[in-house]
């Protein structure tokens, strides 16, 4: 008979090799897949994994990496830590959209004016649009009780109706012909969110990004805040004796996770977006939810999952274009790659064990 | 403006039709959540209802089949979910997005070959005479028969919670785990069970979209009522009969806001199709008093030791 | 500027190389908002990629990306075809109109066309169908039919293309039925059935017996179909499994010729920018075939319309017309400009409601 033992500490060693697992079992079953569809798996999985990284125009396809990972880890940084400590966050759609709407809003206000400090400006109201979001659920919490998962799922549907009146009506480009959606801010040079580096990928979101993921390596690893984090999640008893205040924990941590964002829904709007629509949002608050967990909730993970998500959404349609697969199949890809990681973590932190039925 | 162009008894009746495919997710998922466990998969599992049943019913020409089929198609669906859960320990949230976004690519699948047809329909219930008496017969007996389910099935699990001994190890299953485990109770086993009820309710919900509803076949054609699901059973305050008054209520402000549209009442589209959330966020306030509602090992895992 | 040059000198040498491999294979890319089974928009604009195929055989290749969100996914995808060697790619959503100037920017030797956009650029085309002259001969048809004088309208958005399409249907349904009322509901979604649905539900109860659609599900026929005495009309595709009733006829997206087209020109070198709006006359907008649940006169009524604007003889916003508030919009015979149509966002005198602004 097979049972689980629970590990006394997780095993670094399967941390580190169910990831690869999980791909290598995603690549066989989704192989199968395709097979089954008619087209030819090995070049499928060729092209969805080895194409962007090292195919003939991976020069282009490598920076498109960034623009695609860089809101994910942005976004799933600040759920981990939230997440690490018991707090769910689940609305980071809500937060990303109302962060891009008050970001671009304060950026056309100034329109046409040109100024170095309109973009600061927009960064900044963007991560405080999404923060103030994220501070609903937050107090709603401390203050009544409030389940925040409800509330923050809640809050994506006000956000996105909020945003289709957006492109509707308050910032609709009055140079538009009537048809929905706000000025382009890549022509507005001011508030345009550039490549730092023609061509690099590189904009202000990849590089907060980056910034996020130290920050939060070195306050989960060497700051009080990340040990109080750390100690909610895995013995909330033992965090009150320590000395952890609750309620400004729920703050803190929804309101990191809220402002990251919404500075991801800002750097989005601003640069590969450009404006405001009524599709603007394309799920990068719930695929961050994954993509935290698929990183295990450590900031480097988060950062190499968030590539690997970035991998299989550009993979999967260079796949879609060159080998003629339905957009359906690379989505049921992209689900079992889901549940492989995510079922094998369970090496992780138990063991299998075989023994013979006892006898009673 | 002309108000009197609504006709109320219409308006109760077709909010009543509206409110259906939410009101089966939602009380599959209330009973899941009842166990403790939140399965944020019920999209997921409404479309492979969805497109599960009409393929049933348009291969053997049988609505009746079609819905059965429906609801297999859930349950098995929904035993990913427990696998991923229940056996491999995964993070609940996860597992639910997980879940609803494999359902989206794997229905569109399937569904390639369904695109464009009509399925056989299944004929509303007449009952001679009471279908025909006025106000009364459109409102309570000119329906098909799938929505008089989805109220009988209400009534079956606030009983069976309510009165039943099920209901009773449901519900300890659901506020703390370790307790019930230690009363002996097989929570894994109560929580599987559970879970793929909820499967079955969201693929029968998700039919009644495929194939009373609208009735076709279109990818993604669900567009988000799993979603409204999942609030609503909040909003419910995890209590069937609430569930059922939710339903009428988030089902019906789409309809309302159409028939005030028809009738020429400008309103802002958006603002009103806002409402069922904000109302339900501040539901869950005045509930969140009442400390008693949201079951306490909601979305928990849970590993007995020994 | 340093990856435009990279960019275009890939595509340029990538270019060069596909001509020696295959001299005569032209490669046309098709982005889809979209899947290709919705039944709609999508849907036809497949149809016309597979026409393309069908013209030419082996002398083309086609691809497509589908469910390609608006804003940058849609311009990785457009740049990965460029990349990949498409000589010709079709954009086939509005909001893919900026990426598309974009990515046309950095691959100046890509031709590309952006589907119901209005900017172009030398290798940028726009194209779009007049789609109101199809409203005109509904709006005829549903005058003559409706019996309550009450047509219920379900628009998606309040953008130009819909307002033109109420106020053409409007007007001709008025030409003959001086007593007919629009009622219009606003469902803020190109495809939901479920809300399509139930638009088109609230109407009938609400009295009309002639439903109009704007968005691209067959739901609404669905409706009529239970409702009983209720006509419809095709929505993008013809819709014709809901023939003769309800649907009684069908505004048709008819992408393939013009598609078929483009391709040529640009094997032939030919190829030029151009803004097209084309109508019935080019056969862009088709009008699907019109049921016998029509009365014969009617239906003649209609064709000899579809005719009229087919060969120019007559154009659907002709004078006298004023707009809501009153306000003279055209003179007697006077025709509307383009510019005033691509823009519309009012509507004609006897239309009650506000457009949501």
């Amino acid at each position: 008979m097979i049972s689980l033992e629970k590990r006394p500490q997780p095993s670094r060693a399967w941390s580190l090799a169910t990831p690869l697992v999980a791909v290598l079992a995603t690549m066989v079953f989704g192989g199968l897949l395709f097979a089954m569809l008619g087209k030819p798996p090995i070049e499928a999985i060729r092209t969805i994994f080895w194409d962007p990284l090292f195919g003939e125009f991976a020069f282009y396809y490598r920076p498109q990496l960034l623009v695609k990972g860089a809101p994910l880890v942005l976004i799933a940084i600040g759920l981990s830590l939230g997440f690490k400590a018991g707090i769910w966050n689940i609305g980071a759609e809500g937060q990303y959209i109302i962060g891009a709407i008050v970001g671009a809003a304060v950026g056309l206000a100034f329109y046409p004016y040109e100024a170095w400090y309109i973009f600061p400006l927009m960064v900044i109201s963007g991560a405080l649009g999404g923060w103030a979001w994220a501070m609903i659920p937050a107090v709603l919490k401390v203050r009544f009780g409030t389940n925040e998962i409800l509330v923050s799922l809640m809050l994506v549907y006000v956000a996105e109706q909020l945003l289709a009146s957006a492109s509707l009506r308050f910032l609709k480009n009055p140079e538009g012909f009537g048809f929905p959606g706000s000025r382009n801010l890549q022509d507005y040079p001011s508030a345009f969110n550039a490549d730092l580096i023609a061509g690099s990928g590189m904009h202000w979101g990849v590089v907060a990004a980056l910034i996020a993921v130290i920050f939060a390596y070195v306050l989960l690893n060497r700051h009080m805040l990340g040990f109080h984090i750390r100690l909610t999640g895995e013995a909330p008893r033992a965090a009150r004796f320590a000395g952890v205040n609750p309620s400004r924990l729920i703050l803190l941590c929804l309101g990191m996770s809220g402002a990251l964002a919404g500075l991801a829904g800002l750097f989005e709007v601003s640069g590969p977006a450009g404006q405001i629509s009524i599709d603007f949002n394309v799920g990068y608050g719930f695929t961050a939810i994954i993509v935290a967990f698929l990183g295990r909730l450590h900031p480097i993970g988060i950062m190499l999952a968030g590539g690997l998500m970035a991998l299989t959404y550009i993979g999967g349609d260079i796949a879609q274009s060159n080998l003629g697969l339905p957009s359906a199949a690379i989505q049921v890809f992209q689900g079992m790659l889901l549940f492989f990681l995510l079922a094998l973590d369970l090496l992780t932190n138990y063991r299998i064990t075989l023994h013979k039925p006892e006898v009673a | 403006m002309d108000l009197s162009a609504i006709n109320p008894v219409l308006l109760i009746a077709s909010l009543m039709v509206a409110a259906t495919p939410i009101l089966l997710a939602a009380i599959g998922e209330l009973v899941v959540e009842k166990a403790g466990v939140l399965n944020l998969g019920v999209e997921g599992m409404m479309i492979i209802g969805a497109i599960g049943g009409f393929a049933i019913t348009v291969e053997t020409g049988s609505p009746w089949l079609g819905f059965i089929a429906s609801a297999a198609c859930g349950a098995v669906f929904s035993l990913l979910f427990v696998l991923l859960t229940q056996v491999a320990q995964a993070n609940q949230v996860a597992s639910g997005l997980a879940l609803t976004l494999f359902g989206l690519g794997l229905s569109a699948l399937l569904g390639q070959s369904y695109v464009g047809i009509k399925p056989p329909q299944m004929g509303k219930l007449e009952i001679p005479f009471l279908s025909d008496l006025p106000v009364i017969g459109p409102i309570l007996f000119g329906h098909d028969p799938i929505l008089y389910i989805g109220i009988a099935l209400t009534a079956g699990v606030w009983a069976l919670l309510k009165y039943s001994r099920v209901g009773l190890v449901l519900r300890a299953v659901g506020e703390n785990h370790d307790a019930a485990h230690a009363l002996g109770y097989k929570v894994v086993r109560i929580r599987i069970l559970a879970i793929m009820f909820g499967g079955a309710c969201a693929g029968l919900g998700g039919a009644y979209i495929s194939l009373i509803r609208v009735p076709q076949w279109t990818e993604g054609m669900t567009a988000g009522v799993g979603w409204i699901a999942l609030a609503l059973v909040v909003f419910s305050s995890w209590k069937p009969w609430r569930a059922l008054l939710g339903a009428y209520l988030f089902g019906g402000i789409t309809v309302v806001q159409l028939n005030l549209q028809a009738a020429g009442v400008a309103i802002p589209v958006e603002y009103l199709a806002m409402s069922p959330y904000v109302i339900t966020i501040i539901v869950l306030v005045i509930l969140s008093a009442d400390k008693s509602s949201a079951p306490a090992a909601l979305g928990r895992n849970f590993h007995a030791s020994r | 500027m340093k990856l435009t040059t990279l960019l275009t000198s890939a595509a340029m040498a990538l270019g060069l190389a596909t001509t020696a491999m295959a001299a005569d294979k032209t490669k046309v890319g098709f982005v889809y908002v979209g899947p290709v089974g919705d039944g709609g928009w999508t849907y036809e604009h497949d149809q016309g990629r597979k026409a393309v195929v069908e013209a030419f055989g082996d002398k083309v290749e086609t691809v497509y990306v589908e469910n390609v969100a608006e804003g940058p996914d849609s311009e990785r995808v457009m740049t990965q075809m460029a990349l990949e060697g498409a000589d010709l790619i079709f954009t086939t959503s509005f909001g893919y109109m900026d990426p598309t100037i974009n990515v046309a920017k950095k691959f100046p030797n890509v031709r590309f066309e952006h589907a119901t956009g209005y900017k172009t650029a030398p290798n940028v085309s726009t194209y779009s169908a007049r789609f109101y002259e199809g409203r005109a001969v509904q709006g005829t048809i549903a005058g003559h039919m409706t019996e309550s004088n009450i047509v219920g309208y379900i628009g998606s958005f309040p953008i130009p293309e819909v307002v033109r399409g109420i106020n053409s249907a409007y007007i001709h349904a008025k030409k003959v039925n001086p007593d007919v009322q629009f009622k219009i509901v606003w469902a803020f979604t190109w495809f939901d059935p479920a809300k399509e649905a139930d638009a088109a539900k609230v109407l009938i109860e609400q009295g009309a017996d002639v439903i109009l659609q704007h968005t691209d599900s067959t739901a609404p026929q669905a409706a009529a179909q239970t409702a009983g005495n209720v006509i419809t009309f095709g929505q993008a595709s013809d819709m014709s499994e809901y023939g003769p009733k309800p649907r009684v006829s069908s505004i048709i997206d008819n992408w393939g010729p013009y598609y078929v087209a483009r391709t040529q020109a640009v094997m032939d070198g030919t190829w030029e920018s151009v803004m097209t709006w084309d109508g019935i006359g080019a056969g862009m907008v088709g009008i699907g075939d019109i049921s016998d649940a029509v009365p014969a006169e009617v239906k003649a009524e209609a064709i000899a319309l579809q005719a009229s604007l087919a060969d120019g003889s007559y154009h659907a916003f002709t004078g006298p017309i004023s707009k809501q508030d009153g306000s003279a919009w055209l003179a007697d015979g006077e025709t509307a400009d383009d510019g005033t149509l691509a823009g519309m966002n009012f509507f004609v005198e006897g239309i009650e409601g506000e457009i949501p602004q």
